[in-house]
């Protein structure tokens, strides 16, 4: 009798403890999915606390006089005249007149650092878009340089950092700040410009056309491919050692790093076959190439998803093999294997990799405008920032990031969407 | 005219043909009484006839663009005069840029050997014949085939078999395409190597430890001695890797187990799309974050703690590679959890076990050689990753298993030997190819070996 009793004395003390490791071992779940999901978290508000003043940029408002003597230019049509004019001259005599008690090299050296170095070519294309303005003058909000707009940013954020400005400097801009003449407006450049050296006049735009041609590329290369190799697979393959040396490659070339394809482009594409460099013809390739496995497997289990009683209806009405698949299979498995597709493209548009082995890495300031002009894409153009000295350069690049995301949520989310609305259950 | 024209032109017959095979088999079938009297339907004559006049008009000019270059660089250089003539492979090349771009336009003609000049003048001439030449032979093949596929239309031809054994070749070829791409890698980094391995030694390469690609252009030049030697590379990369691993496959495992198990049917349904963006964000996403904001945070820690953390130490690559790679690990883990028969946990939790300890006891182990193979792809997928490793690990290569030193990676140098200008031929480029044919064979492999676990333990319980 004692000893049964012993016994549930034994279980009820090794209850606890084996309760006890339940309620741990379930803590730990909690953790692991907790620790994800702080880092989506910790990784989306790092991204957008560092990028989110890059929308915004500062601008100072100057009298600008278009002094045709001062610029050195008295005919608007004349190109030599266009391109030797000292268009920079414009902001520097304005912002002289403006801080007159100036003088000094140095001094005015700093003074000048004010203004972008770009400004006195926006003030060219206002000219030139206004002839009429000659030797006229006017007050407009001008471009601020980097580091002025860095500082100025900081210390409305109550922590200034002035490691790249001189004392001068900071009280000029203090000065300016008084009278109402500097202010953030936002920042038009970051969308419509190319690459520059120069943070406070580097732009997106480039790369993502870069990126939209690229991408152009892929989809109408790897979307057809990928499908008909899908078609060949599930409909129309025989089951032999072939079919089966197909089916192993395209599973191995998913999981193969993506940094091969760059190499492979490299030695083929480029080496080989002679495509130029950092076009993105070249990009689209390499990019198709390691897209075709998710899209082939994608449409692969959506054809699959398909009924068998759908072939063979069609079959039994007296389709041929090929009018079962375009006319029945194909249209049901349509919206599966779009969904692979777009998926497929989000993949593309986030890889930077293999882009780096096959010249895609170069700076380009001109807007590509076609398949076989110099480009880079949007993420190539993060790492290039983000490798970029300047501190202005940390919030483009968390802002290019931004828009990077913003791109591939629509993309993720649309595929979502699709597949919702138009998946069938069977 | 340029290819794409070309291209271009070639459709647009074979559209004209459709429309004339479609449009002929529907005349001949009117006075016969209706369509009914075809073998097949009239679209399929017309797309017999677009086939006869685009394949073989498509398939000359993909061989002639392959070939044309060739030739015509061979024809040039073969008319240069004797004493113009190269020597060997290096200045043939040179000469062949240097006509090319005064072909081009590219560099000035003033100043040039005569010889060059024509040579230039000549190769212009060829390309303009090659072209019309070309377009030529295009447009007549493709009329002739056109006029082919045309005459064969016929109320007994059977033109629906035809175009359909037609059409299963080009999904073949398509279907094909895996295995071209994946020969193409083989071919284009094992030639590379061949040529890296004539001089440098395999033996040297693979055990040397001591790794300096920049060849010494003076004698006395400090830290450039040339030596390739890749074990710190691998070092690097399996220590970052194993940082990696370390942070993904527990986190990875427990919330794959727990959404799996535990999770109910909402928190599941929002909590693993969350994770899953995890493996939607960029690597160039990652690299950014852990080298500016992971990799000083745990320097400042580690000199708060009075140790010294190298701003581009493996555990910061590592660690941000871990999360990168967690979503993949709970996801694969997930699959084979969710795969585990409702029989199996119905046994243990009967037998009055907790439901850690039928996990622990039960699932883990029914589930054990998929979450093997799920982790050893992501660990070939941490070997393979790329922008991480190249924004926020070092460019040294140190032989060192400390974590909080700086170290760097097959996949960095590959980077920093093929970026930027190159020569093809030099030690330095080609080891890059080297260093992929190992990232390659080591990936490939894992690869094989998990997937064919994975594809293994699959079949038990289906």
């Amino acid at each position: 009798m004692s000893k049964s009793v012993d016994n549930l004395e034994k279980i009820r003390k090794s209850l606890s403890r084996r309760n006890r490791a339940e309620k741990r071992f379930r803590f730990y779940g909690v953790t692991a999915v907790l620790i994800g999901l702080a880092a989506v978290m910790l990784l989306f508000t790092d991204i957008v606390s560092k990028g989110h003043g890059a929308f915004r940029i500062a601008y100072l408002q100057l009298d600008i006089t278009y002094d045709q003597d001062l610029i050195g230019i008295d005919n608007l049509t004349d190109p030599q005249q266009l391109a030797l004019g000292n268009w920079q001259a414009m902001p520097k005599v304005s912002l002289r007149n403006q801080f007159p008690d100036v003088s000094g090299r140095k001094d005015k050296r700093s003074l000048y650092g004010l203004v972008s170095n770009g400004a006195g070519f926006d003030l060219k294309d206002r000219l030139l878009e206004n002839p009429l303005l000659l030797g006229d003058s006017e007050t407009l909000w001008v471009l601020a340089d980097d580091d002025i707009d860095t500082y100025y940013k900081s210390w409305l954020d109550g922590e200034p950092y002035d490691a790249r400005l001189t004392a001068k400097q900071v009280a000029w801009i203090h000065e300016l700040h008084d009278q109402g003449k500097i202010r953030l407006q936002f920042n038009s450049n970051l969308f419509t410009r190319g690459d520059s050296r120069e943070p406070e006049q580097a732009g997106i735009r480039g790369a993502v056309m870069g990126s939209l041609l690229t991408l152009i590329l892929t989809l109408l290369l790897s979307f057809p491919i990928g499908v008909s190799a899908a078609i060949y697979l599930e409909e129309f393959a025989p089951k032999n050692a072939w079919t089966d040396f197909i089916e192993v490659n395209i599973n191995n070339l998913a999981a193969v790093p993506s940094i091969i394809f760059g190499l492979l482009g490299l030695a083929i594409f480029i080496n080989f076959f002679h495509v130029p460099r950092s076009v993105p013809i070249v990009g689209g390739l390499v990019l198709t190439l390691m897209t075709l496995p998710t899209i082939i497997i994608t449409s692969r289990a959506a054809i699959k998803s398909v009924p068998p009683s759908i072939r063979e209806a069609a079959l039994g009405m007296g389709a041929s093999k090929y009018q079962m698949v375009l006319h029945h299979v194909l249209p049901l498995a349509l919206p599966g294997m779009l969904t692979g597709a777009i998926i497929g493209m989000a993949q593309a548009l986030g890889e930077s990799a293999p882009l780096l082995m096959i010249g895609m890495v170069a700076f380009i300031v001109d807007i590509p405008g076609g398949f076989s002009d110099p480009a880079t894409v949007l993420p190539v153009q993060i790492f290039l920032w983000a490798d970029s000295p300047e501190r202005a350069f940390i919030e483009k690049t968390s802002a290019a990031i931004m828009v990077l995301l913003s791109f591939l949520i629509i993309m993720n989310t649309s595929a979502v969407w699709l597949r919702k609305r138009l998946e069938r259950r069977w | 005219m340029q290819a794409t024209n070309i291209l271009f032109l070639i459709l647009g017959l074979g559209c004209f043909a459709f429309y004339l095979g479609r449009g002929r088999s529907l005349a001949i079938a009117k006075p016969l009484g209706g369509i009914r009297h075809l073998h097949s339907l009239p679209s399929y004559y017309g797309f017999h006839a677009a086939l006869w006049c685009a394949l073989p008009s498509l398939f000359l000019l993909s061989l002639w663009m392959i070939f044309d270059d060739l030739l015509i660089n061979s024809m040039v250089m073969d008319a240069l005069p004797a004493a113009s003539a190269p020597a060997d492979s290096a200045s043939y090349n040179l000469l062949l840029n240097k006509i090319a771009n005064l072909a081009d336009g590219i560099l000035p003609r003033s100043g040039e050997s005569a010889a060059l000049i024509t040579a230039a003048d000549q190769m212009l001439n060829y390309r303009v014949v090659s072209r019309w030449s070309l377009t030529a032979l295009i447009l007549t093949l493709s009329l002739v085939g056109m006029a082919w596929g045309w005459s064969r239309t016929a109320p007994l031809f059977r033109a629906r078999p035809v175009v359909e054994a037609v059409a299963e070749k080009i999904l073949l070829a398509c279907a094909c395409l895996a295995i071209f791409t994946t020969l193409g890698i083989v071919l284009s980094v094992l030639f590379e190597s061949i040529q890296f391995f004539r001089s440098v030694p395999a033996f040297d390469f693979i055990f040397g430890l001591d790794w300096s690609p920049q060849t010494a252009i003076r004698e006395d030049q400090v830290g450039s001695s040339g030596s390739f030697g890749a074990v710190p590379l691998f070092v690097g990369t399996l220590l970052v890797s194993a940082v990696a691993m370390v942070v993904a496959v527990p986190i990875g495992l427990m919330s794959a187990i727990f959404l799996a198990e535990y999770a109910n049917k909402t928190v599941r349904s929002y909590a693993k799309p969350a994770l899953e963006v995890l493996a939607g964000i960029p690597t160039v996403v990652y690299g950014f974050f852990a080298a500016l904001t992971v990799a000083p945070f745990l320097r400042d820690l580690g000199e708060g703690f009075g140790l010294s953390v190298s701003s581009e130490s493996a555990l910061a690559a590592g660690g941000v590679m871990g999360v990168m790679i967690i979503p993949f690990i709970s996801s694969l883990a997930d699959d084979v959890i969710t795969a585990v028969p409702q029989s199996m946990r119905d046994g243990s939790l009967a037998m009055g076990a907790t439901k850690s300890e039928t996990v622990r006891r039960v699932i883990i182990p029914a589930a054990l050689p998929g979450i093997v193979g799920g982790i050893m792809l992501a660990v070939s997928r941490a070997i393979g990753e790329t922008m991480i490793v190249v924004m926020a690990a070092g460019m040294a290569a140190k032989l060192t298993a400390n974590p909080l030193d700086s170290v760097t990676t097959v996949t960095v140098q590959i980077v920093t030997l093929l970026t930027g200008d190159q020569e093809f031929d030099s030690p330095k480029t080609l080891a890059a190819f080297a260093l992929g044919l190992m990232l390659f064979t080591v990936t490939l492999l894992l690869n094989i070996f998990a997937l064919h676990i994975v594809k293994k333990y699959r079949e038990q319980y289906e």
